[in-house]
């Protein structure tokens, strides 16, 4: 390219402001076609299989799904009555651990795995714009959140209609609704179980921008999830059991109540929004302020 | 060489710097936590138009001074201007002009080469997405990687690498170019191709910024250039002045080495050293024909008698007082 040329592409180089989302656009696409993003699905989807494939061959002689009544995940005994009951069997089975698990590896690789592989300076250099790449990252770490939520609720429907009988649903106070309803409250179920991991995921961000080694990122954020969720067991903690991120996690469980009993779910939600806001605005403070030397 | 007029209008058009220099600082300092003094109160200023060599033994300070050019560091104290304008406050204005290698290229070893550039380039909130595919093909080109696009970046070999980095560099027609070590990694044949294409961009009016350890490298694409040792710069200008700095040895072949070098004394040159058969030696300020003719008077039989040239390299080697070792 001549001189000339150059500077008429200076000249007619007019920046539309959508193009500022052509990098979360790359982003959600290069996260996405990552193996190891897949890998993580797959796992996912196969925990409703697991699931679905015990308690048919459990209950294939006409039983009930054994153990004393309340143990195993949420709703696990009104899986063969109706396959529906399968998502929320599977959101509780995998909300404690699997999902967060997931997105701990995907947040806390989020910049430290950028910095990692050098791929960061090149970035900013673009230049992406911290503030903008952190949000960025983010954005992309809560899709997940909602679509590994979403892949771990479709894969148990799907096994649920294959397995088991479909139809009305008794709820949880034993009112009848009918699977349309049962079936629009499993998605509002499945999305809050996404809200839940927000907190999580914000704590991940947050972690990433700590440290340039993205597995000390992961572990970290995975290590401080395993110890949240066993201090959370221990009753001489309860004081400060509301402050913990997963403490309201199952309360999702209150929407197949009739009425939905909203006071956890609520506080559930409140308390991801400030875990989201505290540990946000410390990754951004970090992140803003931070030499890349990788 | 020279500053080409050619890009006097650009810079006055885009009301940049007043100077006409395209990189600036002023005392700028670099201390890392820990105490270590990376940089030490650099004055650097690169001439719009140039190619500007910038050398200095690893460890020297010159990764972290582009790193602060590029606002990846935040300065202790001083100042930096790019194309004008303050960095790190104004880099969202400043980096789409600028194409940059730093430190060698990082790549997503799990995609395509084709794909690490339409992610770079997605990056720049300047880069228009309607002629980003047309734009990567045209870098890719430019650097000779078309046939290994679709390849995944993690089988490339370092040469390959080298080359995507920069074609990453050169998605948009830029003003500056910041290469830290571009030819890293190639082979002689690749090392040519991309001296020859350092030459085009500049020929292009873009000033390129390019740090090397190999000092012909410098010598032969380089207009100016600035030396760095310890954290401070030692010297900055056009690279004929520095070579020139340093005046040339005289070198007489001969196998009377020990006649020679007396007589060569008692002509007045200083410094005289002798290596086999060959005595070099400081002329002195005279004609040199002279000289030879007192030797061969002498009885010295002569079979060479020049000046030869000082290279970059000696005034290198003077100006740090060490060669190319890792400085403690």
């Amino acid at each position: 390219m001549s001189q000339a040329e150059a500077m008429q592409a200076e000249v007619t180089r007019t920046v539309s402001p959508l193009w500022t989302f052509g990098l979360l656009r790359s982003e959600l696409v290069t996260t996405f076609r990552r193996w190891r993003t897949l890998a993580l699905l797959a796992v996912l989807a196969g925990v409703p299989i697991l699931v679905g494939i015990a308690v048919r061959i459990e209950t294939s002689d006409g039983s009930s799904v054994g153990g004393p009544p309340g143990a195993g995940p949420a709703f696990i005994a009104q899986i063969t009555n109706n396959g529906l009951f399968l998502v929320f069997t599977a959101l509780a089975a995998t909300l404690p651990f699997f999902l967060p698990m997931a997105i701990g590896v995907i947040a806390g690789d989020a910049i430290a795995g950028e910095a990692n592989a050098g791929t960061l300076r090149y970035l900013l250099v673009a230049p992406a714009g911290r503030s903008r790449l952190l949000l960025t990252k983010y954005a992309t770490v809560m899709a997940f959140c909602l679509v590994a939520t979403l892949v771990v609720a479709v894969s148990a429907l799907t096994v649920g209609a294959l397995l088991f009988p479909l139809g009305d649903l008794t709820t949880i106070s034993g009112t009848r609704i009918s699977f349309a309803e049962g079936l629009g409250r499993a998605l509002l179920i499945a999305l809050i179980v996404a809200a839940s991991l927000v907190g999580v995921a914000a704590l991940g961000v947050f972690v990433s921008t700590l440290t340039n080694s993205g597995i000390a990122a992961m572990a970290t954020t995975v290590g401080l999830l395993i110890t949240v969720q066993i201090l959370d067991q221990i009753p001489q903690l309860h004081a400060i059991h509301p402050y913990f991120f997963s403490h309201y996690w199952l309360s999702f469980a209150d929407l197949m109540r009739e009425p939905v009993y909203w006071d956890d779910l609520l506080k559930n939600l409140g308390l991801q929004a400030v875990y989201a806001g505290v540990f946000g605005s410390a990754a951004w403070a970090r992140f803003t302020a931070k030499d890349v030397t990788a | 060489m020279g500053e080409p007029s050619a890009t006097e209008p650009d810079q006055e058009g885009a009301a940049h710097s007043g100077d006409g220099s395209v990189i600036a600082t002023r005392a700028l300092t670099k201390r890392f936590r820990g105490g270590q003094l990376a940089v030490d109160g650099l004055d650097l200023t690169v001439p719009a138009g140039s190619v500007f060599g910038f050398l200095g033994p690893n460890g020297s300070g010159k990764t972290t001074t582009i790193r602060m050019l590029m606002g990846l560091i935040e300065p202790t104290s001083g100042t930096a201007r790019v194309l004008g304008q303050p960095m790190p406050r104004a880099a969202r204005g400043v980096l789409p002009q600028v194409g940059a290698l730093i430190e060698g290229p990082a790549l997503y070893g799990f995609l395509s080469g084709r794909d690490n550039l339409v992610r770079y380039d997605s990056a720049d909130p300047t880069a228009d997405p309607r002629t980003r595919r047309a734009r990567v093909a045209a870098a890719l080109e430019r650097v000779g990687l078309t046939a290994a696009a679709g390849k995944k970046a993690r089988a490339y070999s370092l040469g390959m690498k080298q080359r995507l980095g920069l074609a990453a560099a050169l998605l948009q027609p830029r003003r500056l170019l910041v290469l830290d070590e571009p030819t890293n990694g190639l082979d002689p044949q690749g090392m040519r191709e991309i001296r020859q294409l350092i030459r085009e961009l500049a020929a292009d009016g873009t000033t390129v910024f390019l740090s090397s350890h190999l000092l012909d490298e410098i010598e032969q694409v380089c207009t100016h250039a600035a030396v760095m040792a310890q954290g401070r710069l030692i010297t900055q200008g056009a690279v004929a002045e520095l070579a020139a700095g340093r005046r040339g040895r005289l070198v007489v072949t001969t196998p009377d080495t020990g006649d020679a070098a007396r007589v060569l004394k008692e002509q007045g040159a200083g410094d005289v050293v002798i290596t086999e058969d060959r005595v070099t030696a400081e002329p002195p300020d005279r004609e040199l024909a002279d000289l030879n003719a007192a030797l061969v008077t002498a009885g010295v039989r002569v079979r060479g008698f020049g000046v030869e040239r000082a290279s970059l390299e000696d005034a290198f080697v003077a100006l740090t007082g060490e060669g190319f070792d890792v400085a403690g």
